[in-house]
């Protein structure tokens, strides 16, 4: 084998780097249509639903929540159930299953490693977080318009009488902010874990060992409605929708405790995370 | 187009790339070529601002990616047929695509037809697709937005000998009209009918560039070797026209083309009885390349070199 001085030789070669001393041709790219939220909620929808895994998941919402409401008036007497009962049983499916799309819209691009193409194709990948918030605010917002739709039809059925008379305005909204503030924290936690099964796990664990250790330890039993996001939203789950100022005080600690922050650290990671 | 200037990358101390900085130019392919783990991808992703520098820059045509407006409509990129989602056919790859980009929907046809994925294999999962199958879409990807620039980590990983034909073809042809493109390999005989340019990179630094004619012959590195009757003889009539030389072998090395050592023999009425050039090639700087930075060198190992060359390795 050879034992020339290839490196020093070779790399100070000038014969190839002829060319180089002339200007090369700048890159203008004022004239092209720029890429916006317009055009990446579309394509963040549109993603959500385009693989069978995804179409499933949309169908199974908004089935299980048509059942769900189905279910109960069935089994129930007849003019036993009123609206806003109904709105509560509508937001379990829905409650565990939103944030899990929230998740997926997030994680899919890790575990799929198809954040190769998105980033490269929008280098703002806080415009590509904005446009995943997006989306899933808007999914969740259909399951929400879905749910009411159901509850509202299975409460005209089941001819209760007065059975619209315990939702007024603040129900709804209350029972859509929840639904809502749930999708958003599954997108914070698949920002922060960026992985599907991590995420998802994590999104179902935590909530429930903090709700254990608080409703457990008695020194905790006073900041517990403060601190734990599931005790703070137990009247919501339960289909109170008549909530104290307190009460909405708590709902909106934990949710800033639960899924602000989570969000402001899962968009500093994923905004900044390596991606091969 | 692209400039890359002392960019850096570190793991911890590990220096993946280590200030390496070229230039590619429009209607050229510029071979990257390095042996397995020598800092390709991760020099080709801090260009397009996946991975951040560690220090050094990197732009196209004076802008840093991140700073393109709609960068797939100047900058086609490929850096892994692999990385799509599993459950999206070929065409609803490109759709997304073109959508992201603000396409027209007839793009994804024209780009299938590009590199002949047939209607009914575009409408397959991206999972059943085969190696081959999902590096044409990955090209079909990158020129979906009629890009000035093409930059492509490995795109002939996984192609059969026809298939590597036609990516030589294709980049040619984009060239010739004036594109750019950087494509990576860590195979020598697959860029060398391809490239016009080369950049050698190992262990994260650059260890020869130039254009492939110069580096393949050595011009720039002018050696000889050279035998003559009387080897003493030659020496010192080379010495008198200034040319240096040292014994090597039956004979000398000449730090000269052959040309010149041949007229000194002439002018000299010496006799030769070997005379070729004794310029590394660009095989053998590249083998030397792939050789230091081997875990294991091959000739240590009990004939199950772990080279990636061209010369194959035994079973
Ligand atoms: N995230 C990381 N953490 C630590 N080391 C890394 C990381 N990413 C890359 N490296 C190291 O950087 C080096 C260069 O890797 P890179 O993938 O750029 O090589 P390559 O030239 O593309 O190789 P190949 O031909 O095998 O694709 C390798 O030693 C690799 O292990
Ligand atoms: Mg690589």
């Amino acid at each position: 084998m050879s034992t020339g001085p290839t490196s020093a030789t070779a790399a100070s070669t000038p014969s190839g780097s002829a060319g180089t001393t002339a200007t090369l041709p700048r890159l203008d790219s004022s004239g092209t249509p720029a890429v916006g939220l317009s055009t990446l909620v579309p394509v963040e929808l549109r993603k959500a639903v385009d693989t069978r895994a995804g179409r499933w998941l949309v169908a199974a919402i908004l089935a299980l929540t048509a059942a769900a409401v189905a279910l109960v008036v069935a089994v129930s007497d007849d003019g036993e159930r009123t609206m806003a009962d109904l709105l509560s049983f509508a937001a379990t499916p829905q409650g565990l299953l939103l944030p899990v799309l929230g998740i997926l819209l997030v994680t899919g691009e890790w575990s799929q490693r198809t954040a190769l193409v998105t980033f490269a194709l929008t280098p703002s990948r806080s415009q590509v977080v904005s446009a995943k918030l997006l989306a899933a605010l808007l999914l969740a917002l259909a399951a929400v318009v879905g749910a009411i739709l159901a509850a509202a039809t299975a409460t005209a059925v089941s001819g209760t009488e007065d059975g619209f008379a315990d939702v007024g305005v603040t129900t709804i909204l209350l029972f859509a902010a929840l639904q809502l503030l749930n999708v958003v924290m599954g997108v914070a936690f698949g920002l922060l874990l960026l992985r599907t099964p991590t995420a998802i796990s994590v999104f179902f664990i935590l909530p429930a060992v903090s709700s254990i250790l608080f409703t457990t330890v008695p020194a905790l039993a006073d900041l517990a409605p403060w601190l734990d996001i599931q005790t703070a939203q137990m009247p919501l789950a339960n289909g109170d929708f008549s909530l104290t100022g307190e009460q909405l005080g708590q709902v909106a600690v934990t949710g800033l405790l639960w899924v602000g922050l989570p969000l402001l650290a899962g968009w500093w990671r994923a905004t900044r995370a390596e991606v091969k | 187009m692209i400039d890359v200037r002392e960019l850096t990358r570190s793991y911890g101390a590990h220096r993946a790339v280590d200030g390496i900085s070229f230039t590619t130019r429009p209607g050229r392919v510029t071979g990257f070529l390095g042996p397995n783990g020598a800092g390709k991808s991760t020099a080709m992703r801090m260009i397009i601002g996946l991975t951040a520098p560690t220090s050094g820059t990197a732009t196209i045509g004076g802008v840093a990616y991140q700073d393109i407006v709609n960068p797939g409509r100047h900058v086609g990129v490929l850096l892994d047929a692999g990385a799509q989602h599993d459950g999206r056919t070929g065409r609803e790859i490109l759709t997304i695509g073109a959508q992201t980009m603000r396409l027209p929907r007839s793009r994804v046809d024209e780009m299938l037809a590009t590199v002949s994925l047939s209607d009914e294999e575009a409408h397959r999962r991206f999972r059943d697709y085969s190696l081959g199958m999902k590096q044409r879409l990955g090209i079909a990807h990158a020129l979906l937005g009629d890009p000035a620039v093409l930059i492509l980590d490995e795109p002939a990983n996984g192609l059969d000998p026809a298939g590597i034909r036609w990516m030589r073809d294709l980049l040619k042809g984009y060239a010739r009209r004036g594109g750019t493109v950087l494509l990576s390999s860590h195979l020598l005989h697959e860029v060398e009918l391809v490239a016009d340019d080369l950049v050698l990179i190992g262990r994260g630094r650059i260890v020869a560039q130039g254009d492939l004619a110069s580096l393949g012959s050595g011009d720039g590195r002018g050696a000889a070797l050279v035998t003559a009757q009387d080897n003493d003889a030659l020496a010192a009539a080379l010495a008198r026209e200034g040319l240096r030389s040292e014994p090597e072998g039956t004979g000398l090395r000449v730090h000269a083309g052959t040309a010149d050592v041949g007229r000194v023999a002439a002018e000299h009425r010496l006799v030769l009885t070997d005379l070729r050039s004794g310029a590394q090639g660009l095989e053998d700087l590249f083998l030397e390349l792939t050789a230091s930075t081997q875990r294991e060198a091959p000739s240590t190992t009990d004939g199950h070199a772990t080279t990636s060359t061209t010369k194959g390795a035994p079973r």
